[in-house]
């Protein structure tokens, strides 16, 4: 049995202030945004226990939480690595060579598509249309869109990433770049 | 270059902040309206406006809004949808981002057009970037007293919240968006009670794109009228359209509706042309889920008219010859294109993004994959092609939301106007020879 997981009193805060955000009674309406959070907090990922609590916290049944986070496939039902690199494989991406992006990091990073790297610096997984299709091709790493990707600007992404070593999180700061 | 009604301003330095966008005229129409106007005002100069749905569907604004149900002592709710997840679309990416104040603006100027106390603008999870700079707007404008407890002294109400969602195609779809929003699955529900009458909670809501309400803007600043004269027939007022693939100039831009596709295409003040002098083959004119057009019958109909960037024209011909408009994800596609893969990745799509409650989409989408798949890697037969056809015709109309027919009308005009390259495919596999991109991005080949 693992050790309960626990929100930071902070967290427990802000979740305080999401769930004023709806009418009386409609709390449940929290449950995405306190999903993120909880994915953010417990290293990128929801794990039973890490669902359980969110159910808790949340005044909900744990089955509401899973057939949730099941359906939306931000959230990870398994471990991923601290750079989980989504990269979007779909039409304009896609046209732009999103696939020869995908098979650079799969050699580069010596794992496969949906795989973390040993040392569980990064993921790859490949994710539908991110609505940057005029920057293409793309990947997301965290909240952060790296447009018009080539292989060299992905090989100076993965050396930032490895030298910086944070765990990425959709709270990120971001640099928003011109269009 | 055209009239631009939302991206007048969007490339002044700091216009993301409430100060400089104030000063550039920002906050006009929250003043005008709820000084001058009653919220049933502002409905008329909507509806005179001619203003339709920009997220895809193009069902007129001011008809939408009076659907709403008014009861007494039930929460009426505004509902912004910042899904945007249509392959090909990212127009409302750009404007979030650039000028957020205008859709908090516009929010503003709605929620008293509907009287609706509270507003979320529902982004999709992916953006969460522009969650924080639309928090930080509604901040600034709760701070410059735009919104929070009797705005501007008019006895108005109004608070707005930002709601995440999961990563799901699907909540595009403004049931499924709902759900979603009351932390639920984004399986869409059966209509009627369309959400005018039972929305969020149960109570009327109205679900707009956020192109749409930032066009509240400019309209009740001008007056209808002035937004219905610009444009032709029904329709009025200026488009934002996402030009994306092989182009010489990707981007987002605003568009007097009207245009001619020939000119977005080739103008250097739009797309510029095909990129590294390539020929034109294919458009996908409004995202994924419109029916792709051969180079020959987006330029013009079969009439032999020039095709125009407009709902009507574009639809000229129906589904034989024509396509839609759609949200304007406008993706073009230039000779090396394998019209054959590229379906195979959309039909990747919408199986991934089917939410499964309806079994012709959920299995359907599903099969098509498959079968294209096969075709694709050299292994299909002449007679996948009309299992394809028969699919696609079996999904279209049986599901209760459009995502199947989403899934099925890329399929059908793709086979519809390139079957010969679809029967390439299966005779001659590998070997293909023209289609130098299939080439370029195909893992096979190693």
């Amino acid at each position: 049995m693992e050790n309960k997981p626990q929100f930071k009193q902070e967290t427990l805060t802000l979740i305080q202030e999401i769930k004023k955000r709806y009418p009386e009674g409609k709390h449940k309406s929290a449950l995405l945004p306190v999903l993120h959070l909880a994915q953010a907090e417990f290293d990128g990922w929801l794990s039973a226990p890490t669902m359980d609590l969110v159910a808790e916290v949340l005044e909900i049944e744990p089955i509401e939480v899973y057939e949730v986070a099941s359906f939306y496939s931000m959230y990870n039902l398994k471990p991923v690595g601290k750079c989980l690199l989504e990269v979007c494989r779909t039409s304009s991406c896609w046209l732009l060579g999103a696939e020869d992006i995908v098979r650079h990091l799969e050699k580069t990073l010596g794992i496969k598509e949906g795989e973390t790297t040993a040392d569980g610096m990064f993921t790859i997984k490949t994710v539908e249309c991110l609505g940057s299709c005029g920057t293409a091709p793309m990947m997301q790493c965290g909240a952060q869109f790296h447009e018009n990707l080539t292989f060299e600007k992905v090989d100076s992404l993965l050396e930032k990433f490895k030298s910086e070593g944070k765990r990425t999180t959709y709270f990120d700061e971001v640099v928003v770049e011109n269009y | 270059m055209g009239k631009k009604l939302l991206l007048a301003n969007d490339h002044i330095p700091g216009i993301q902040g409430y100060e400089v966008y104030r000063k550039n005229g920002g906050y006009a129409s929250v003043e005008k309206a709820l000084k001058t106007m009653t919220p049933e005002a502002v409905v008329e100069e909507v509806k005179k406006s001619g203003l339709r749905g920009r997220g895809g569907a193009g069902f007129p604004t001011g008809m939408k809004w009076s659907f709403l149900a008014k009861p007494e002592g039930v929460q009426r709710y505004l509902v912004c949808n910042a899904d945007e997840s249509e392959p090909g679309t990212f127009k409302d990416r750009y404007l979030m981002s650039r000028i957020p104040h205008l859709l908090v603006e516009g929010m503003i100027t709605g929620s008293f057009a509907l009287g609706a106390k509270t507003s979320y603008i529902y982004v999709r999870g992916e953006y969460y970037y522009i969650i924080a700079i639309l928090e930080k707007a509604i901040k600034e404008a709760y701070a410059a007293g735009w919104l929070g407890k009797n705005i501007l002294g008019s006895g108005f109400d109004h608070d707005m919240y930002v709601q995440p969602g999961g990563g799901a195609y699907i909540c595009g779809e403004e049931t499924a968006l709902l759900e979603s929003l009351e932390g639920k699955r984004g399986n869409p529900r059966i209509k009627p009670p369309f959400p005018a009458i039972k929305g969020v909670w149960g109570c009327p809501t109205v679900v707009n794109n956020v192109e749409t309400i930032a066009a509240v803007v400019p309209i009740v600043n001008d007056g209808g009228d002035a937004y219905a004269a610009i444009g032709i027939g029904r329709s009025t007022g200026t488009k934002l359209i996402s030009a994306s693939g092989h182009i010489n100039k990707p981007g987002v831009y605003e568009i007097e509706l009207g245009v001619p596709v020939e000119e977005f295409i080739y103008s250097d003040q739009y797309c510029g042309g095909i990129k590294n002098n390539k020929k034109l083959k294919a458009v996908v004119a409004g995202g994924s889920s419109v029916p792709i057009l051969p180079a020959n019958l987006i330029l013009k109909t079969v009439n032999g008219e020039d095709r125009l960037m407009t709902y009507e024209s574009l639809s000229d011909g129906g589904f034989a010859s024509g396509s839609m408009l759609g949200s304007g994800g406008f993706i073009v596609m230039d000779e090396t294109t394998s019209i054959v893969k590229n379906l195979w990745n959309f039909a990747r799509f919408y199986h991934h993004e089917s939410c499964g409650q309806c079994s012709p989409c959920r299995e359907g989408t599903g099969w098509m994959e498959k079968i294209l798949h096969k075709i694709v890697h050299g292994h299909g037969e002449m007679k996948d092609i009309e299992l394809l056809w028969d699919l696609q015709r079996k999904i279209e109309g049986n599901t209760i939301c459009p995502l199947g027919d989403a899934a099925a009308w890329p399929v059908a005009s793709a086979i519809r106007h390139f079957r010969p390259e679809f029967e390439e495919y299966v005779l001659n596999g590998h070997s293909i020879k023209d289609v130098k991109h299939y080439y370029s991005v195909n893992r096979i080949q190693e």
